[in-house]
């Protein structure tokens, strides 16, 4: 087994919101990233999905727990020693407009990490050097040169998400942490985002971890899933596993809420699921999903679940995992 | 007589000195205790639809002509004094986002009172019980509690069943929803989708449903009408729309889904490109740029033709050349 080239250790992120109280955003989240692998975080809002990919990238430090990015400890190294490595992990954002600063030129905004940084020799890179990683990264992204001396505006989102690529890519990074980077486009534009997404780890041996809502979007183009529940992880496992043959409840209801494009009888609808996500400010106790689990038990409301193998190589918490599916 | 009967629709607005035409020759109708889908992209024109039909639209120059005669009373050019008696009452609206549609300085349940007093003579205590009554049938739990409270203390899905209540509290006969869940996560969206199919068992409304998802439509929408760059590129019964798409556009839309079940795709179909500005749309059929059975004959605007139990606005089927049936996964 190869080692992890990212690597999360019983990470906890707490804010104070006032009043004394505490919003646990991450509460004990442990995973692992293989080179090569493509990770999907999924949830519904305040899962704590953003929050994990944030504290991945040391763009948030964990209140804590650890995190190991190629065998480096990273969460508590001063900025100036983390630089360095992050050229090696890198970020895309939902608003590719708010990413893009609108009075800069394409070419200066991707030029920018190649001008902070330096080369591997430790040198600066030359114009020559910029300019003709420019025009290679435009044609990764699949963007004319042309493109290079506009402007963010000049562009629809789908072209200015993939400026955002292009820039995430200008160093060559080995991690990308992509933050619903296709829920705000439209579904046709989408599919081109998702397929450049997997060409490019096809091509240049990228390891993702791809955040997102959607759920058939994440099984698209992730190698494993991650489903997280009001800052933990509830289930973890290969793709297919998971998004197949659910084992925790949660991940089966959330399969089933998805709208698809298939006209059913009005009887062959699964009833949905009750209520609204609890204030992650005050979880339940026991099994934080137990207040609107349809399998809930009286020990699901005092006991909570650990992660563990119900024997398929997959991690579920949950005192009563599905089976069959 | 339908409820709602759009006939060329057409709204133009002046862009850098010139008139430019947002929807082209839109018709359709709405029967009582019908749910309508229209479906598509950003800049596809309907919500423009939705506001037209609401007298909403007042940026200064703009240019509405055809008719929409609902209940058999035009709307287009209608006076702003009539369409303020008949929205809320007759024709009511739900927005994507509720916080819109909400002042955030009064109770939900002050205001939901207010707009049944404003369209009746209904004293106070009477109109908070059946504030109270509209937020229960909306599947808000301790309703009583819930009315007294801001709505920014509501959570999403809270705060768009009080705007729904909001917008059946008089009763109108035609709800028109414009991406009502959206901003919802999937699990609390299939609750309101649950919901809006409710209302037209319990209530007796019709709905519009304005959305640019696929998977919405096919699980609400007893019919459904494809807009694209303006115009409609397809309509008919939502079963047969999914099952034998008959615009290329609507079958392309449909295969870059990526599928929740069975085998997963090496590469997504997509469509190249992106839908053309109103002011940049080409003179034939708007979607020849991206098509990819795009020939000469498609440098002429196709009319709207039925074929089958659908009307499609592409030369295909007059070619004899339909497009291969889906296969329904699941």
């Amino acid at each position: 087994m190869t080692a992890p080239l990212i690597e999360a250790q019983s990470l906890r992120m707490e804010y104070r919101v006032g009043r004394g109280q505490v919003l646990r955003a991450l509460d004990g989240v442990s995973l692992a990233v293989r080179p090569g692998e493509v990770l999907g975080l999924v949830g519904e809002s305040g899962c704590g999905k953003s929050t994990l990919g944030r504290c991945l990238l040391r763009l948030a430090r964990p209140t804590a727990g650890r995190v190991v990015f190629d065998g480096t400890d990273i969460t508590a190294l001063p900025e100036r020693t983390l630089r360095p490595l992050r050229q090696g992990m890198q970020m895309v954002f939902q608003d590719s407009y708010a990413s893009l600063n609108p009075r800069r030129r394409i070419g200066d905004l991707i030029a920018e990490p190649l001008r902070v940084h330096r080369d591997g020799q430790g040198r600066r890179r030359t114009a020559a050097d910029i300019a003709a990683r420019l025009a290679e990264l435009m044609d990764l992204v699949g963007l004319p040169q042309a493109a290079l001396a506009r402007y963010p505006h000049e562009f629809s989102g789908g072209q200015r998400q993939r400026i955002n690529i292009a820039r995430a890519l200008a160093l060559s990074p080995r991690l990308v942490v992509a933050d619903e980077p296709v829920s705000a486009l439209d579904v046709s534009i989408q599919a081109q985002i998702v397929n450049l997404f997997m060409d490019l780890r096809d091509r240049l041996g990228l390891t993702y971890v791809f955040v997102a809502h959607d759920l058939a979007v994440v099984r698209q183009i992730s190698t494993r899933v991650a489903v997280m529940y009001l800052g933990a992880i509830v289930e973890l496992g290969d793709a297919d596993t998971v998004l197949h043959r659910p084992a925790h409840p949660y991940t089966a209801a959330l399969i089933a809420a998805v709208p698809e494009p298939v006209v059913l009888p009005d009887g062959d609808r699964a009833p949905p699921l009750r209520g609204d996500v609890p204030s992650p400010i005050a979880p339940p106790p026991g099994c934080r999903f137990h207040t609107r689990c349809p399998s809930a038990q009286d020990r699901c409301r005092t006991d909570p679940p650990a992660l563990r193998d119900p024997g398929d190589g997959r991690q579920v918490a949950c005192h009563f995992p599905l089976t069959g599916g | 007589m339908p409820l709602l009967a759009v006939r060329d629709l057409t709204i133009a607005l002046p862009v850098g000195g010139r008139m430019v035409t947002i929807i082209d020759s839109v018709s359709f109708t709405l029967g009582a205790r019908e749910i309508l889908g229209i479906v598509g992209e950003s800049g596809s024109g309907k919500s423009m639809t939705a506001l037209a039909l609401m007298g909403l639209i007042d940026a200064p120059g703009a240019r509405i002509t055809g008719s929409a005669r609902f209940k058999g009373r035009e709307l287009v050019g209608l006076p702003q004094r009539a369409f303020r008696d008949l929205r809320g009452r007759e024709i009511a609206m739900i927005f994507q986002d509720p916080m819109t549609a909400f002042t955030p300085v009064y109770t939900v349940g002050w205001q939901i009172d207010e707009q049944i007093r404003a369209h009746g003579r209904v004293t106070r205590k009477d109109a908070r019980a059946r504030t109270i009554r509209l937020l229960g049938d909306m599947g808000v739990p301790d309703p009583a509690r819930v009315a007294d409270r801001y709505p920014h203390q509501l959570s999403g899905g809270l705060r768009q069943r009080a705007m729904i209540a909001m917008a059946l509290s008089c009763n109108p006969s035609l709800l028109i929803a414009d991406e009502p869940t959206t901003a919802l996560d999937v699990t609390v969206q299939a609750q309101i989708l649950d919901l809006l199919r409710r209302l037209r068992r319990e209530y007796g409304s019709s709905v519009l449903l304005i959305t640019h998802d696929m998977g919405v439509v096919a699980e609400t929408c007893d019919r459904t009408m494809v807009l694209y760059s303006g115009i409609i590129a397809e309509r008919g019964p939502t079963g047969a729309v999914f099952a034998r798409p008959g615009h290329p556009y609507t079958a392309a839309l449909l295969d870059s889904i990526p599928p929740l079940h069975g085998a997963r795709p090496a590469r997504l179909p997509s469509i190249p490109g992106s839908p053309p500005a109103p002011a940049d749309r080409p003179a034939g059929c708007p979607f020849t740029p991206r098509c990819a059975y795009a020939h000469d004959a498609c440098a002429v605007r196709p009319p709207l033709l039925p074929r089958g139990v659908q009307d499609i606005a592409c030369v295909l089927p007059a070619e004899g050349r339909d497009l291969p049936a889906r296969c329904a996964t699941v």
